[in-house]
């Protein structure tokens, strides 16, 4: 496995603080991790001093824990509950007006988020009717991504096929070190990740800088838990439709929408007018759903999927299985969000590990 | 032309919803001024007779009186709206049933023979038809008027049928539950309340009764798991709305 990009600089946490800086002097609204409530989020930054300071996060199926790490790590903290597709694809735009959102800059971007980023472009930006709202964001985004040296254990992105390296879709990449002494090494991914790096006070990385990051990388890979069943996925949720396991999942699964609210490939939506009491003023607004809430298959007639058994197979078989007809990838990368948010701990791996076991002849 | 008229009905309640209605501060006079408003005791002592296009009801059916007057306000009523817990799902007065009512009526009266009551405490839609309704203990004032928009501009109005944990998401609420810092009824509860509860690090306590096609009971193995005794479960489900439709009314007696 590759990994490490041709001749890397390398930049010390000071050289973070001057990307953050710089891109805010370029006019941009930088978002970042940060870390609020408990958890770490995503939110606007004013400063590199935001971004977090040895702070880990311990995740388990329905289990999310922060930690004191004992170095000074800014990344090394597997998904939070929020992804970027939040800056994307707002919770809720109007969308019977103009808008000019300012520019964005992304840092700290994982790979399985690159590659939701990837997925989501699919959706939204394909020709012949992208989405002008999404692209007007998206296209001017300048996205810092970073190597994922400690995987957290819902992450399942080697087995994805997405991380946990790098490996396109960014401007800036960097992979944290933290033993001897805290730096980055960055590389640049475009013409204009090129320009930025330029400006920002670096050195070159050493051949064996860049050979220990490559190791760290290969680490990661190998010391992920969990894994999606390989094999052909698509076909597997097709034969499986009428699989006892859904109304097993069903018995478990509370239809709270968690899953599809923290994943960062999810991408409905749903319309609503609103007027003022006078009906002089008339908006209309564009709002995230979920294939979970009963109104969302509500056509003349009523609900159509009125079980749990039927919305949780709806979700599963679209991420997994029918993704690929539609989009032609999968819509899961791997980030385990929807293991570590779901309440119940439902597993996205062991219910498709489940599914694959049903059809091994007894 | 003729505005619509509006009354505002009170059962066995508490008055909050029908205040929801007076602390909407800065759409008020907008409020007073798109309806009339004929029937509103929270309010004013003019009362003015039916029909009204618009009845919003607040409360329960407890008592012979209150089963008899509502039918009386449904035919008076182009649409009705049942508003919060109570109308919608018993209220908190919902827990007696299933219990000993004269017992308790010995304890609390000192001539209990004078209390009418009927058996059983009920939600409005037991008893007539109901247009829409408003959920939670008390109804968001936001929720309260994007109903009245709606039904005023000929909209249908945009209720919601999923959870809160919906809304927590939306509006960046880190989940209590998977950070063990409350028990919490959110997967199961309907939303409309905008996360309010969670948003300020207080597991919901589920105001506004089960989210549709929600089964309450699956939230019990996700409590017991985080450590939460099944007697606290069972308080924290007992809440206000125990005479919600398709919920199994559980009675107060052994809750002691």
């Amino acid at each position: 496995m590759r990994t490490h990009r041709p001749a890397p600089a390398v930049i010390d946490r000071n050289g973070l603080d001057q990307l953050v800086k710089l891109l805010i002097a370029d006019g941009r609204t930088v978002i970042g991790p940060v870390e609020r409530d408990g958890a770490i989020v995503l939110d606007e930054i004013e400063s590199g001093a935001e971004l977090p300071d040895g702070v880990g996060a311990e995740t388990g199926p329905g289990r999310y824990r922060l930690h004191r790490r004992a170095d000074r790590a800014v990344f090394n903290h597997a998904a939070g509950p929020q992804s970027w597709k939040r800056f994307v694809h707002p919770v809720r735009q109007r969308v019977d007006a103009p808008e000019e959102p300012r520019p964005l800059a992304f840092i700290g971007v994982r790979p399985c988020d690159l590659a939701a980023l990837s997925v989501l472009d699919g959706v939204f930006g394909a020709a012949p009717h992208p989405d002008r709202r999404y692209q007007a964001r998206r296209d001017r985004a300048f996205v810092v991504a970073v190597d994922c040296v400690e995987p957290g254990a819902t992450c399942f992105c080697a087995s994805a096929g997405t991380g946990p390296a790098a490996t396109g879709g960014y401007d800036l990449v960097l992979t944290e070190r933290v033993e001897g002494g805290h730096r980055f090494l960055v590389s640049a991914g475009t013409v204009e990740g090129e320009e930025v790096l330029e400006r920002l006070t670096r050195r070159n990385a050493t051949r064996e800088e860049a050979a220990e990051a490559d190791r760290a990388l290969r680490g990661a890979a190998e010391s992920m838990e969990r894994s999606l069943p390989a094999t052909d996925l698509r076909a597997l949720l097709a034969r499986s439709r009428r699989s006892e396991r859904w109304q097993e999942i069903a018995d478990r699964c509370l239809a709270c929408a968690n899953c599809t609210m923290v994943c960062p490939t999810c991408f409905c939506t749903t319309v609503e007018d609103v007027t003022d009491l006078r009906g002089g003023r008339a908006e209309r607004w564009r709002r995230w759903d979920s294939c979970f809430d009963p109104d969302f298959s509500y056509t003349a007639g009523g609900t159509v999927r009125t079980s749990v058994a039927s919305r949780y197979r709806q979700w599963m078989s679209h991420k997994l299985g029918t993704w690929h007809d539609q989009f032609g990838t999968s819509g899961c990368v791997g980030c385990g969000r929807c293991i570590a948010w779901c309440p119940a701990g439902i597993d996205i791996t062991a219910e498709a590990a489940a599914l694959a076991r049903e059809e091994e002849p007894r | 032309m003729r505005r619509p008229s509006l009354a505002v009905w009170k059962l066995t309640s508490c008055d909050g919803c029908q205040l929801t209605l007076l602390d909407c501060e800065d759409e008020l006079l907008d409020i007073a001024d798109a309806v009339e408003i004929r029937h509103f005791p929270e309010a004013t002592r003019r009362d003015l007779p039916g029909p009204f296009d618009v009845s919003l009801v607040e409360g329960s059916i407890s008592t012979p009186a209150e089963a008899e007057r509502i039918r009386r306000i449904r035919e008076e009523s182009g649409v009705l709206v049942a508003i919060g817990a109570c109308a919608t799902a018993g209220g908190y007065q919902a827990l007696r049933n299933g219990a000993d009512l004269e017992a308790f009526q010995r304890i609390v009266y000192p001539r209990p023979e004078a209390i009418r009551s009927l058996d059983r405490v009920s939600p409005v839609a037991a008893h007539v038809e109901v247009d829409y309704e408003l959920h939670g203990c008390p109804i968001d004032r936001r929720a309260l008027l994007g109903l009245l928009s709606a039904l005023l501009n000929g909209r249908r109005p945009d209720l919601p049928a999923g959870s809160v944990c919906a809304e927590c998401k939306q509006r960046g609420v880190n989940c209590l539950l998977v950070l063990g810092r409350a028990p919490c009824l959110g997967p199961v509860t309907r939303a409309g309340c905008g996360a309010l509860c969670p948003a300020y690090d207080r597991g919901c306590y589920g105001c506004a009764g089960p989210a549709e096609s929600a089964r309450p009971e699956a939230i019990v193995p996700v409590l017991r798991r985080r450590g939460h005794g099944d007697a606290a479960i069972r308080r924290l489900l007992r809440g206000c709305t125990t005479a919600a439709p398709g919920r199994d009314s559980e009675g107060a007696d052994d809750d002691a």
